[in-house]
């Protein structure tokens, strides 16, 4: 049935590939047609493979999304992008999946640093992209790998070189304004030994809100778009570097996404993963970590699920040598009938002695209609370790409730100040002040306010 | 200022409490003794509102209104609180926020203005002191993390700032070694007024050493089985439980 799909969009590729960067670049024409020809056997995802089974992404199907060949910025309110554009902070805008010169905000960068298009990059310095694209992520893991290869029309490219700390984070800008359209993006971050960088991945619609509370709401809010957005972020964390990398993703009601990150630790390499998943109508992130010799990886995730919303985030953390360190934290909260997902896997080498693994999942089950699928999984080849892993799924404590009540909080109040608390802890681990702020924004437009006071959060 | 008459409660189809009688004026000091599974938890609960108990039968009247009937939140802005025998952690919530959020729904309720920021912290300060805690405490999430004596410490600080009407402590003296159990006795004490009553549930007589009653009665079976003054506690201690159960037995 997939395969249907496939051809549709196989069928019109060869309209489209013209106008995609690289054009010059014969090992980037193989890579595509290789992806292509992965995409066109397989289709999207079907939940019959493990690792769909609880995301069914057929709907996908029901329509043709095509990208944007250029950038068309025309519909683009500059007062609605800067709501979401962080003041300190080097700022890379693209619309529909193309990069806009003109809405970013780049100057000032060291100058051995590289904060470019994906297109710029292919274009000026094609060497260093081909020695990492495809590295990291595994186009057979799944097709919207090979969907993504295949389709990308710009991206993010990073490059931090070697002993350089950045002292104001970079952040990308992934808006979507066209209905039917398709935002297909590969973006690589590299960031080399002894380095420290932040970087920051933003997806929003101009139509991506729940409440009309939210930032640029009230000028900008229109019809609510149907459009696919498909990013994959390759990043390599080299020796002793450090990265921390944050998603926030907050799109239409009826907006598909898939956002994959792939990353890659040298030795000693530091890297935290902040997930934020306000999602979409459909939403699914694959979070890939792979551990050398001692580095670290912490991994955080917050996804807020009201109406109909399908949130899925799968993590994956691979201990390939002896004593890296993972910890994992993804906290879900879900109202209306809205469901989450959540898969985590850690897979322990049989080389990967002394590893030290945490991973828990937590979930608040706000209606009786709301659902929460949680699946961690340990696969431990080696012996000398220690790994643990806790689930949990429920309402809120009726305990914590009548504790409050009995020191004078109203029930109502209660269960907002509970749910709050819940969803803050991760919301709280956010060091960067405008960024804290947009967050806590989207979590308080989600869930009734009232008698919850920003002083405390 | 509460007047409990004839009251039965039960969870589900047990009768926990059996006809309960207890009159408590203004200024005056409750103990509530009786050995564990009496009743005494249970009593408490059903004062301050707690949901999966039934009332079968009987009447609590607090200021000449019907306790039974209001909301939880509304018996504590009217002056009522327990001091719980299990303090509940409540992550992710300071315990500063939430004495703030306690004191402005009791002003509210009174009619008056939120408190003033500084006068609040100049309050919270003085009773931290009193209490001999840490002003870390404050800024910690309620109860989270907290040892034993630390929460029972805690609830007492809540109920030195809330200053309520009427104050009811489910053992509170269980989990306290013998300094921690003078503080927080002379907390209790400096709290003494004419014009507030307390009800203290202890199933020892130690915490009586220190927070002298008025009146001791003793639970057992989900009935008051004997009443009397101060020195009741002291001929339990000697005699034991039993002596009263036998005793109602006999009658
Ligand atoms: N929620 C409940 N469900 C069933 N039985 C209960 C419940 N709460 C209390 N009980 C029972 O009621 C009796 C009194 O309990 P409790 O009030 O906690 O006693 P105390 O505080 O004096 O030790 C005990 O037998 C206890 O098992
Ligand atoms: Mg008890």
């Amino acid at each position: 049935m997939n395969t249907a799909t496939a051809s549709r969009y196989a069928a019109e590729y060869q309209t489209i590939a013209p106008a995609l960067p690289g054009q010059s670049l014969p090992w980037l024409q193989a890579l595509r047609a290789k992806a292509l020809e992965q995409f066109s056997a397989q289709g999207f995802p079907s939940p019959r493979e493990e690792e769909w089974r609880y995301t069914n992404v057929s709907g996908i199907e029901k329509k043709l999304f095509s990208p944007s060949v250029s950038l068309t910025i025309g519909d683009v309110n500059a007062e609605w992008l800067k709501a979401y554009q962080l003041q300190d902070a080097w700022v890379l805008v693209l619309v529909n999946g193309h990069f806009s010169a003109e809405l970013s905000v780049l100057d000032g960068l060291p100058e051995a640093v590289s904060v470019m298009g994906m297109a710029d990059a292919l274009a000026k310095q094609p060497d260093k992209v081909e020695k990492y694209l495809g590295t990291a992520a595994d186009q057979a893991e799944h097709s919207f790998i090979a969907f993504n290869t295949a389709w990308f029309t710009d991206g993010l490219f990073v490059h931090v070189p070697a002993k350089v700390v950045l002292d104001k984070p970079i952040q990308v800008l992934h808006a979507v304004t066209g209905a039917d359209a398709m935002a297909t993006t590969r973006n690589i971050i590299i960031v080399d030994e002894m380095a420290e960088a932040k970087v920051i991945e933003t997806f929003i619609s101009r139509d991506g809100v729940y409440a009309a509370s939210l930032p640029g709401a009230g000028a900008a809010i229109g019809e609510a778009n149907a459009y696919l957005t498909a990013a994959v972020t390759e990043v390599f964390v080299g020796q002793n570097a450090d990265l921390t990398l944050y998603k926030m993703q907050s799109e239409s009601e009826k907006a598909y996404h898939f956002g994959g990150s792939y990353i890659k630790q040298a030795r000693d390499a530091r890297f935290t993963h902040h997930n934020f998943a306000f999602g979409s109508l459909l939403a699914r992130s694959d979070i890939h970590v792979d551990l050398d010799h001692a580095s670290e990886c912490e991994l955080n995730g917050l996804y807020l699920g009201v109406k109909r919303q399908h949130i899925d985030n799968h993590t994956r953390i691979n201990h390939l040598k002896p004593y890296a360190i993972s910890r994992e934290l993804y906290k879900g909260v879900l109202d209306d009938r809205a469901r989450g997902v959540f898969q985590g896997r850690v897979i322990v080498a049989v080389d990967a002695q002394k590893t030290d693994s945490q991973m828990n999942n937590r979930n608040l089950l706000l209606s009786d209609d709301a659902e929460a699928d949680t699946k961690p999984q340990l696969e431990i080849y080696a012996d000398d370790v220690k790994c643990g892993h806790g689930v949990t799924v429920g309402q809120l404590d009726e305990k914590s409730i009548f504790y409050l009540q009995s020191r004078c909080v109203d029930e109502e109040t209660a269960r907002n100040m509970l749910t709050f608390a819940f969803a803050n802890e991760m919301v709280d681990k956010v060091k960067i002040k405008g960024l804290h702020d947009m967050i806590l924004e989207q979590v308080l437009a989600r869930f009734p306010q009232q008698g919850v006071n920003k002083e405390w959060l | 200022m509460l007047s409990i008459k004839n009251l039965h409660v039960s969870v589900g189809d047990k009768p926990i409490l059996k006809g309960i009688n207890l009159e408590i004026k203004a200024g005056e000091i409750h103990a509530i003794m009786g050995p564990n599974g009496s009743g005494k938890s249970t009593l408490s609960h059903v004062l301050s509102g707690k949901g999966g108990y039934t009332v079968t039968e009987g009447s609590a009247t607090y200021q000449g209104k019907d306790l039974l009937e209001m909301a939880p939140e509304i018996r504590a802005r009217e002056g009522v609180f327990l001091a719980f025998q299990y303090p509940v952690e409540i992550p992710g919530v300071s315990n500063i926020y939430l004495l703030k959020a306690a004191l402005n729904s009791i002003r509210k309720h009174n009619g008056q203005p939120e408190v003033d920021a500084m006068d609040f912290l100049t309050l919270v300060k003085e009773k931290v002191r009193l209490l001999e805690m840490d002003e870390k405490f404050l800024y910690r999430a309620v109860n989270e993390g907290f040892s034993g004596g630390e929460k029972k410490r805690n609830e007492i600080l809540q109920m030195a700032i809330l200053e309520p009407k009427l104050c009811i402590m489910d053992e509170t003296d269980s989990g306290l070694d013998i300094d921690a159990l003078k503080i927080v006795s002379e907390g209790v004490n400096s709290l003494r007024s004419p014009d507030r009553a307390f009800v203290m549930v202890t199933h020892y007589q130690r915490l009586l050493d220190y927070i002298k009653p008025d009146f001791v009665h003793v639970l057992a079976h989900g009935q008051i089985v004997k009443s009397g003054g101060a020195d009741l506690a002291l001929e339990l201690e000697e005699k034991g439980y039993s002596w009263v159960e036998d005793n109602q037995a006999a009658a």
